[in-house]
């Protein structure tokens, strides 16, 4: 127990360090807001070593600090959006105990381009923006395949580690 | 992996096949115009058969060229909207969003099966 700010700190670290080399990638996609997602690494393992509560204090400490560092107010309102209802469904997903690691994932990365569709429409105030959903569902789907492969062998590997 | 995360994958892609297959089906559009709105506010419609440049509020610049219009400039520093490709189809749109412009494609009669294309 007397290590969890510890461990907290190192995981915010890691986040940060994930969203900081997640820039450095330089394909660009046709479409805005294609992006691996590296962060989301971190919310998933999070979400399984300990818990939803968690995992949410993670989500938004790191949008908040990384919004801060490289991004701007727009950034911030973008990333909560999503990574809040990402979280929630995959808080939910998990707790029916029905999906294995991957399919948790894959539904948070859905729902994360979901959220932020939502706010660009509301944003843009258009419909127009909705355009994008098809390519970002299956953008989604796949960044959050090959998250949950890898926190799924992260998982299996620090199994024996405790965060509490 | 689950029976339960391969049902989802299945039912995340049909939703996205269904929504391609619904723009697709909307097809091209002959004497499209070019509408352009900033801030939800309209703020001019364009055709998009004359090659023209738009400067739209000092903020970005647009170009149609051979029936197809594409963000050219933009001050923002992501400039996301000038990578997009270029839009033609009836409901497509370029959006910036630190800037909040949206460029569409509206209206116009829609092409038929058989139609040609002068």
């Amino acid at each position: 127990m007397k290590n969890r700010a510890a461990y907290f700190g190192v995981f915010t670290a890691l986040a940060l360090i994930f969203s900081y080399v997640e820039m450095l990638i330089p394909i660009q996609f046709g479409v805005p807001g294609i992006k691996l997602g590296l962060a989301n690494l971190l919310i998933v393992i999070m979400l399984y070593k300990c818990g939803p509560k968690e995992a949410l204090l993670l989500s938004v400490v790191r949008i908040v600090l990384s919004g801060f560092i490289f991004g701007n107010m727009f950034s911030i309102i973008y990333s909560l959006a999503g990574g809040i209802l990402s979280l929630a469904v995959m808080a939910f997903l998990k707790g029916r105990g029905s999906f294995s690691v991957m399919g948790v994932s894959i539904a948070g990365g859905v729902c994360h381009n979901i959220g932020q569709l939502a706010v660009a429409m509301a944003v843009v105030e258009t419909y127009r923006v909705g355009y994008y959903l098809p390519v970002l569902l299956i953008a989604g789907m796949l960044t959050g395949m090959l998250i949950g492969i890898v926190s799924n062998e992260v998982l299996k590997r620090i199994r024996n580690i405790n965060l509490y | 992996m689950k029976k339960n995360d391969l049902i989802l994958v299945g039912m995340i892609l049909c939703l996205a096949a269904a929504f391609i297959g619904y723009q697709f089906l909307k097809g091209k559009s002959v004497n499209a115009d070019v509408v352009v709105t900033v801030d939800g506010e309209p703020y001019g419609r364009y055709a998009l058969s004359a090659d023209q440049i738009i400067e739209i509020d000092g903020t970005n610049t647009l170009e149609i060229r051979d029936g197809k219009a594409a963000m050219k400039a933009a001050d923002c520093p992501d400039k996301l909207c000038v990578h997009q490709k270029a839009i033609s189809r009836d409901g497509e749109s370029i959006i910036c969003l630190p800037n909040k412009v949206v460029v569409t494609i509206e209206g116009g009669e829609k092409s038929e099966l058989d139609g040609v294309a002068k």
